[in-house]
């Protein structure tokens, strides 16, 4: 680990790489990150199976790719194909949970999260799977930075999707609807809004956003068991962040992306995944000692 | 007359609004205060910045000399205050009985003691304690079934158990079957004549609260708007018209 | 609630008749004696679960930490103590180089249950210390993040087997069937794990933790040490999901960093499904729910096999859904509603 150190030290074009990277996996991060703030901020419900729709979308996007179909046009069909999951779901099961203790929520959509990733280790067998896209790469300083063209353009169509999705839910009447049960659901619903269609709406939205990053994820890599990484994530982000804070999910998601990027380097591979957790552990625990110096705590 | 409690220019902001504005509050030793005010003159606020349940912006509290304002409410409560609240808090998932055991005074004890049964002294306590409150009948009743005003009295009767040097109720007869507010009166005089207890209390009920205080302190949008024996309160043209001029 | 009932002697018959079965019910059913002491295992993992989880209100996600903590310090005090730990994991354990006899395997399981008991109890103090003063779905993440880290690292060590994971020492020949001997042990460690939770939920520490479940700011505002108890309620579970994992261990005699030791995705949400499915909250509910389970887990296993973790992922859904007060919750509204309706008179 120290030798790795050293290493950075000594090279700064590695680091200037790893940042790199971190930022462009980022955008993703923040993707998922996203959807889990509105589904959390609307039904106030936690979705641990987060990472499983990523994956899920990650495997769309691979299988069509050995078909032939370009990676970014996976991108919208695994965004309709997890929107109708979404919905499938949210009917059989989410629409129970919603207004109960937060604890049958978490465990439930643990439940999902498993069953979903058996399923996707069954039909897809339990490898790694990238999609390769073949784009090539630009090479800065000497080649001794590397910067994937397709990881560029993924980055970019992540950025297209936040926007667009921010678009929607401040502009469109269906976003406005979810804004406002977001805020004062008995008032919504007073109003005139379908409180159970609008929950509906959120839950199939978060899954299609998570379909489409992780189409987008699929030039990095995809296996059956990636989810519960991605969930972590997603949860860490949105802690850090803060409900509706939407720039907030940005930096915290590319901060991520880079620190996780220097960690997998300094650390070793492995300890990538436990450096993630770790981090989350860190990053609540100093949370709350902030809060609870206020005479608050994290609720 | 040594000041059990003291507030000094105490201010609590949230967000935009200012809850609490310099309030400045003595308790004597033994003595029971009242705090009026028309909703939303802060007195609960004013309460939450005494147990610790938030952080005030300015200003100290006082216990028994020592500054208070920065502790949390675990370290108050042990210190010595207690409090009830305006919506009744008792511990729903366990019957009237396990509540009183749980809030008896263990809280000068050493953590050992939670392993043990309590004493057969202790138990009559609380058993007599609740059937002060009128709970007997409903010893084993789990506690979240229990009606509003029984658990209001469940809660005040937990508070008394818990054997505090000061108490601060809020609202401490709202909800309350009118028949039985005469001897919780009595009760707390009493428990103030014979174990000293300290009391500040937060009232709506006017003949109550005059009959009960011996000082009391008028709140009004945030600010202390007046303050002196119950006599004087009452005819107190400020006073008359925070209430009756509140909008 | 507590329902701190007295030792009539109708219920010391029906505890000796149970205490009778436990004895015999490997010899009688030869044929299932790993999934009876499976069986055992998994009453102390729910019951220790719900200590903290149902009787005190954390859900934790993470408890297969702990489990995972004892299986490998048990099994490496079990080789330790006559081996290098480094050179048996090299050599995958096996072979004529590493052999335990009677004396030593023994003596090994005799120490390496209590280091697991510790190792555990210590980890879950210094972990709770921090963890603890996280609420709600915070602290199920939070955890649910530590349980998985763990066994990322363990995958990490090579000393104790790495990725490849470590084998528990070969019992000997000469002691004949080792799974007897496993289940006696999961038996006295699920008699003294229910007996001691019995002893706890009866005296004020039950009345504490179903406080801080109820109401934890009352709790603290009426004085009651809640981090103290909160503390003390996970190190007590921990203890004895240390046990239980070093027993389980040896069980299944391969410890693998992510599937067996700190598996997440089934031990670890297994035990919160065992506690809600029999009921949360009770003494008697993680009992009847690790039995349920158990039947359960081993139909689908047959029936379902090659899909049965699908089938068991279903089932967590239904009953976190569907049926989340569990089979005691069940019978007692049932019961609690019949009293009412009787009680009902002009």
């Amino acid at each position: 680990m120290i030798g790795n150190l050293l290493i950075l030290h000594e090279a700064p074009a590695l680091a200037l790489q790893l940042a790199i990277d971190g930022i462009l996996i980022g955008a993703v991060f923040a993707l998922a990150a996203y959807g889990m703030a509105l589904v959390w901020g609307v039904t106030n419900i936690i979705n641990v199976a987060q990472g499983e729709f990523v994956m899920l979308g990650g495997f769309i996007a691979v299988i069509g790719a050995e078909h032939g179909i370009p990676v970014l046009l996976a991108v919208p069909l695994a965004a309709a194909c997890l929107y109708a999951l979404g919905w499938v779901l949210y009917y059989a099961v989410i629409v129970h949970l919603v207004g109960r203790d937060m604890f049958n929520s978490v465990l439930a959509t643990f439940g999902i999260a498993i069953v979903l990733q058996q399923l996707m280790a069954h039909v897809f067998g339990g490898a790694d799977r990238i999609a390769v896209a073949g784009l090539g790469s630009w090479f800065f300083l000497d080649g001794l930075v590397v910067v994937d063209k397709m990881k560029v353009l993924v980055f970019a169509a992540c950025i297209a999707l936040g926007v667009g999705l921010a678009l929607f839910l401040f502009r469109s009447r269906r976003g406005q609807a979810i804004r406002a049960v977001a805020q004062r659901p008995e008032a919504a619903s007073v109003l005139g809004i379908d409180t159970r269609k609008v929950y509906g709406l959120t839950f199939a939205l978060n899954a299609a956003i998570c379909g489409a990053a992780g189409a987008l994820a699929a030039t990095y890599t995809v296996h059956p068991y990636g989810g519960l990484s991605y969930t972590i994530r997603a949860f860490m982000i949105v802690v850090v962040a803060g409900l509706g804070n939407l720039a907030g999910v940005i930096w915290a998601a590319l901060g991520l992306g880079v620190a996780e990027s220097f960690a997998g380097f300094v650390l070793g591979p492995q300890y990538q995944i436990a450096f993630v957790f770790a981090l989350l552990v860190a990053i609540l625990v100093f949370r709350n000692w902030r809060l609870r110096r206020q005479r608050r705590y994290l609720a | 007359m040594t000041m059990l409690l003291e507030a000094v220019e105490v201010t609590k902001a949230f967000g935009g609004v200012v809850a609490n504005e310099r309030i400045s509050l003595a308790v004597p030793q033994g003595a029971i205060v009242g705090l009026i005010g028309p909703n939303g003159s802060g007195k609960t606020t004013l309460f939450n910045a005494i147990t610790g349940a938030h952080a005030i912006d300015a200003g100290a509290i006082r216990f028994k000399g020592k500054d208070i304002s920065r502790l949390l409410t675990g370290d108050i409560a042990r210190a010595g205050i207690i409090r009830t609240y305006q919506q009744p808090r008792v511990y729903g998932g366990l019957t009237a009985r396990e509540n009183m055991r749980i809030s008896a005074s263990i809280r000068r004890a050493p953590f050992i003691r939670l392993f043990t049964r309590p004493r057969g002294d202790v138990e009559a306590y609380m058993d007599e304690l609740l059937d002060f409150v009128g709970l007997a009948e409903k010893m084993d009743a789990r506690a979240g079934d229990l009606s509003f005003g029984q658990q209001k009295l469940l809660e005040l009767a937990m508070a008394l158990a818990n054997e505090p040097e000061m108490l601060l109720m809020d609202e401490p007869t709202a909800g309350i079957n009118p028949v039985l507010i005469d001897g919780v009166i009595d009760r707390l005089k009493a428990a103030r004549a014979e174990l000293g207890l300290t009391l500040l209390i937060i009232e709506h009920n006017m003949p109550v609260i005059m009959d009960l205080a011996e000082h009391i302190y008028c709140l009004a949008h945030g600010k202390l708007l007046a303050e002196g024996p119950p006599g004087e309160i009452q005819s107190d043209a400020r006073v008359l018209e925070a209430y009756l001029g509140a909008a | 609630m507590q329902g701190g009932r007295a030792l009539t002697p109708k219920r010391l018959v029906l505890l000796a008749g149970l205490l009778a079965i436990g004895i015999a019910a490997p010899l009688v059913l030869p044929g299932y004696q790993l999934q009876l002491t499976e069986l055992l295992l998994f009453m102390v993992f729910a019951l220790a679960w719900d200590l903290v989880g149902g009787q005190m209100g954390y859900n934790s996600f993470g408890n297969v930490l702990f489990v995972g903590l004892g299986m490998y310090a048990s099994a490496i005090v079990q080789v330790g103590l006559f081996y290098d730990v480094g050179l048996y994991n090299e050599a995958r354990g096996g072979g004529t180089d590493f052999v335990f006899d009677a004396s030593q395997f023994l003596s090994g399981l005799a120490l390496g249950i209590p280091a697991a008991v510790l190792v555990s109890a210590l980890a879950a103090w210094l972990l709770g210390s921090l963890v603890l003063t996280m609420r709600g779905h915070y602290f199920a993440i939070c955890t649910l993040g530590l349980g998985i880290a763990a066994g990322q690292v363990a995958a990490g060590i090579p000393w104790i087997g790495a990725g490849s994971g470590m084998l528990t020492p070969n019992p000997p020949e000469s002691l004949g069937d080792e799974t007897l001997l496993l289940y006696y042990l999961a038996l006295g460690l699920a008699i003294a794990c229910a007996l001691s939770f019995a002893w706890l939920l009866s005296a004020r520490f039950g009345l504490a933790l179903n406080a801080i479940r109820d109401d934890e700011d009352k709790a603290e505002a009426m004085g009651l040490r809640t981090h103290a108890v909160k503390v003390t309620a996970w190190v007590i579970a921990a203890g004895f999901l240390g046990a239980a994992g070093a027993i389980y261990g040896n069980l299944v005699r391969f410890i693998d960093p992510t599937q067996t030791a700190f598996a997440g995705a089934t031990i670890g949400v297994w035990m919160i499904l065992m506690a809600l499915l029999g009921g949360k909250g009770t003494l008697l509910g993680p009992i009847v729910g690790a039995v349920v389970f158990q039947i359960t887990k081993e139909l689908f296993w047959t029936y379902l096999l090659g899909w049965q973790r699908v089938g068991l992922g279903l089932l967590i859904i239904l009953v976190a859904v569907f049926f989340p007060s569990g089979i005691v919750g069940f019978v007692r509204e049932r019961s609690a509603a019949k009293g009412r309706a009787g009680e009902q008179s002009p």
